[in-house]
């Protein structure tokens, strides 16, 4: 092999397009384009929800109307077109499935192409799933495990329809329906999602899974997840995500609220990799995101996301750490290449004594995209002996990227402990020099390098999902990853 | 009305006392234009987000001063570095004061910005460097509207200036309050070196608002040495803008040591202009009460090989707040930066607050930026140590602050500088020790 440089990985970056953009043909039933508060009524009647779920969707709507998409993130995209997206669509074959054998043979052709087979997943894995396709849950596995523990998995329509108090309870207790422009929205609209919740002292035998899909023209994609932890227990939670390519933007506004109640701990991984655009920057997926969590006394919440796909990302997992001795963790590594943009990072707020939180971030940047990492630590007046540690480390690859850093730190109490560093550099000749002159050819070494810049997240990730996420980072620098 | 309106309808007035056909003249009206339309900044700016000017905005500032005030030298000794022979720019209202003063045009020019606007053998400079650093922000453009007095430095090529350069702004403050916009303009040619000492003293209880603009111009492997002294009154607020513009191979160093006031804002701004450039940022602050301090930085590497070198330590207590905003960016073409950026904060008090936004914007591959930021408390151990040999706590804190704030103090050149530095922190810390152990 002749030597292969830096200026081939860059030229292989440019080349390399995204291997999982297909799509399936499967007839759905859409809505018509736009939205208005007779579309919300819609919505909410088609997922016959009871009247009180209705008029929250229709409170959070009057507050969309009122709001101004936000401009402050360091991203340039074409604003979407509001009511000139379809706001709900469900694949036609509706029936619930009993057994596995009974979904669309083309769906399932569809998950063996991402290579996330139902069955292998079933024998091997031990994840129960909660396949999430164009908005509605199709497949739901390892129910009956689940329910024996008496915890509660399941789509959060069903969990409307089932478990209402709960949902009542909690939901918007964290992401509150006017927090921001595109949760407003995702409060008004939301199509499907996931619900969990662990009883108490439970730890939960498996990962939990949802992938989540966007499979029809035009449709946006609007999640809602709710996860509680009651007293004591412990969940781990896994989102993946890939999409079809397709020419026109997508718009993916999620909403993820967590909730660890009392010494409960709730571990929330994601890998992303929607459709990112093609080399010139065409089409891609919007991804504008909240995601909070709320710590009670002795609770942790901990975010680890690997994000690699997506035209746009606007996403700052959040712990809100409000009891005492709680604990907040987020680890991300973040990946763009040619024309991606990602405005991302997380925000920790200490309100109670003794809060503890880590912040490790890394991003790559290649092509000619920009990567941004912002996040706020927060220190209120009465949270005694607060520590923060945050490390944002960026990886440049060639010079048509951008690398930028905005961490915002508030602190209001004498005792808090913070600490903050950043770092922006390239790989190192002398580092690519070092392997070079043990044998190692100049790939491999690109590989090693990369994998240990962002080793400290690959590690936090269970590890079914880490082997997921070492095949994004190698769709994303193909060639730069072993 | 509003200061805004009153300074709006001033300027007509301001404009015709001083010499209209100049090309001063286009400069202020275009700047007033600018203040015109975007008035005082609020928190909704970004660059504002934790500093809000309202509360100094509300007192009725005279803005011309009426009657000139002298003071005697004895009277105002203290506020000088005066144990060693410097050149003298001192303003007492915003007027020159030609008494404590003492200038020079003898190889170099240092002497007034009035002179300098109304005489036509400054025109050239006037006309080549005035304004042409400064950003049209509201506040910049605020100060040159009405810029017409402050310091004019001029040192020409190969000249090593033997002496330090004192500015000093007074305010007397007869009347009730009282606003100044000091303007100075520090052109430094090709391997010319100076030391600038500039402070703003008010001696007054009544509210002085000063808002401050000074250009800077290193060329061509010229030295800038640049210290602030800002350990004003409580009634005191200040706002300074600092603008630099280095060609290649200058090197500029800005000290900046804030130790009082009520509301102080730098707004330091470094543009490199050209290869090998070295700037150099660092500040102490140490303050109490209700005070507020923000440094809003910005190290702009356009050209390759250049190095930016950032350090700023704070001491925070009682109802203190501090802010600091450091942003750094890298051009595409600016291969091989080298950027550091360090801020550190010690919070004494629970009332105390700071916030800190440590910025980085990078577009070139091959550079090496870093920066750390730290909040944190003295270490109980080495307080213990040095109790268990008999220093006292309040002495022993002040040991450890001191050592804290140090590697700032270190890099001043200017020994006697040094010394009465420590001597005010050694003041602002409530202790009697020389900290020369």
């Amino acid at each position: 092999m002749s030597k292969y440089t830096e200026d081939d990985l860059r030229e292989e970056l440019k080349t390399k397009e995204y291997e999982y953009g297909f799509y399936t043909d499967i007839e759905s039933d859409t809505f018509p384009n736009g939205l208005n508060e007779d579309i919300v009524r819609a919505i909410s009647q088609k997922k016959e929800e009871p009247e009180w779920m209705t008029e929250w969707r229709l409170e959070a709507f009057r507050v969309w109307q009122a709001m101004e998409e936000p401009e402050w993130a360091n991203v340039n995209y074409e604003k979407p077109d509001f009511q000139g997206i379809s706001y709900y669509s469900a694949p036609n074959s509706k029936p619930k499935y009993d057994s596995i054998d009974e979904v669309d043979p083309e769906l399932l052709a569809t998950f063996d192409k991402l290579g996330i087979s139902l069955d292998e997943q079933k024998k091997l894995a031990g994840v129960a799933m909660d396949v999430v396709v164009d908005s509605v849950s199709v497949a739901t596995t390892f129910k009956k495990t689940l329910a024996e523990q008496g915890i509660i998995f399941m789509s959060i329509s069903e969990a409307i329809k089932e478990h209402p108090e709960l949902v009542k309870k909690y939901i918007g207790t964290v992401v509150p329906q006017k927090d921001n422009f595109y949760a407003a929205l995702n409060s008004a609209v939301f199509s499907d999602g996931s619900f969990c919740y662990i009883p108490k002292g439970v730890r939960c035998p498996m990962e939990l899974s949802t992938y989540f899909r966007i499979n029809q023209a035009g449709t946006g994609q609007f999640e809602r997840t709710l996860v509680i932890a009651d007293e004591g227990s412990y969940v781990s939670y896994l989102e993946g995500c890939t999409a079809p390519s397709r020419d026109e933007n997508q718009l993916h506004a999620a909403v993820v609220e967590l909730i660890a109640l009392d010494d409960a701990e709730i571990k929330y991984s994601t890998v992303q990799n929607w459709f990112p655009g093609n080399a010139e920057g065409k089409g891609g997926v919007y991804n504008f995101v909240t995601k909070r969590g709320l710590c009670e006394n002795n609770a942790k919440i901990s975010w680890t996301q690997v994000e690699t796909g997506s035209a746009v990302t606007w996403k700052y997992p959040s712990c809100v750490l409000k009891g005492d001795n709680s604990v907040g963790e987020f680890y991300s590594i973040a990946v763009t290449n040619n024309y991606q943009q990602a405005d991302t990072g997380t925000k920790m707020i200490h309100l109670g004594n003794n809060t503890k939180s880590t912040i490790i971030s890394k991003g790559i940047s290649a092509g000619k995209s920009q990567n941004s990492y912002r996040g706020l630590v927060q220190v209120n007046s009465r949270a005694e002996n607060a520590r923060n540690f945050s490390q944002c480390d960026s990886l440049l690859m060639g010079n048509e990227c951008g690398a930028h850093t905005f961490p915002y730190i508030e602190a209001k109490n004498k005792s808090a402990k913070i600490e903050h560093e950043a770092t922006t550099s390239k790989i190192g000749e002398d580092q690519i020099f070092y392997c070079n002159q043990r044998g190692i050819d100049t790939e491999k070494a690109i590989a090693l390098i990369v994998n240990g810049f962002s080793k400290e997240v690959l590690n936090k990730l269970p590890m079914e999902f880490a082997v997921e996420a070492q095949k994004l980072l190698e769709i994303s620098l193909e060639g730069s990853v072993g | 009305m509003d200061l805004k309106e009153k300074l709006v309808s001033s300027f007509l007035a301001f404009e015709n006392s001083v010499d209209v056909d100049t090309y001063a003249h286009d400069v202020r009206s275009n700047a007033i234009k600018i203040f015109e339309e975007k008035g005082f900044p609020s928190k909704k700016e970004e660059a504002w987000k934790y500093t809000s000017l309202n509360s100094i905005l509300k007192e009725d500032y005279s803005v011309f001063p009426k009657q000139e005030n002298a003071l005697e030298y004895p009277q105002v000794k203290k506020y000088f570095i005066h144990d060693i022979d410097t050149y003298k720019i001192i303003f007492i209202d915003g007027k020159y004061s030609s008494h404590l003063s003492q200038t020079t045009h003898d190889g170099i020019d240092v002497c007034l910005m009035s002179a300098a606007l109304s005489k036509p053998k400054y025109q050239l400079i006037i006309e080549n460097y005035f304004n042409k650093a400064a950003e049209k922000d509201s506040l910049s453009a605020l100060n040159t509207a009405f810029s017409q007095e402050g310091a004019y430095i001029h040192i020409p090529k190969n000249k090593v200036v033997e002496k330090p350069i004192q500015i000093i702004h007074f305010s007397t403050g007869n009347e009730s309050a009282t606003m100044l916009q000091p303007r100075n303009l520090i052109v430094v040619d090709e391997n010319s070196h100076v030391q600038i000492i500039e402070r703003h003293q008010s001696l007054t209880d009544n509210p002085v608002l000063t808002n401050s603009v000074t250009e800077i111009f290193a060329n061509k492997r010229a030295i800038v040495d640049y210290y602030k002294i800002q350990n004003d009154k409580e009634t005191a607020s200040l706002i300074d803008n600092t603008f630099i513009k280095q060609k290649r191979e200058s090197l500029v160093s800005v000290h900046t040591f804030a130790f009082g006031g009520k509301l102080t804002r730098n707004n330091l701004n470094f543009y490199q202009n050209g290869e090998r450039i070295d700037s150099t940022l660092k500040g102490i602050t140490i303050i109490g009460n209700k005070q507020h301090v923000d440094h809003n930085t910005l190290v702009h590497h356009i050209e390759p090989n250049c190095e930016s070198h950032q350090d700023y330590k704070g001491i925070f207590g009682d109802r203190s707040t501090g802010v600091f905003n450091g942003k750094v960016v890298v051009e595409k073409e600016a291969q091989k930066t080298n950027a550091f950026q360090a801020n550190n904060n010690i919070l004494v008090s629970d009332k105390a607050a700071i916030n800190t936004k440590p910025q980085l914007e990078i577009f070139a591959d091959d550079v090496k930026c870093s920066h750390g930021c730290t909040i944190g408390q003295l270490d109980e151990s080495a307080m213990f140590y040095m109790r268990s040999r008999g220093i006292p706590e309040k002495e022993a804190r002040a040991l450890l602050m001191f050592a804290f704030s140090n590697n700032v103090l270190e890099s001043v050149k200017i020994p006697e500088l040094k010394q009465r530095i420590t001597k005010i922190i050694a003041n602002k810390l409530g202790v009697n020790i020389g900290f020369d152990l």
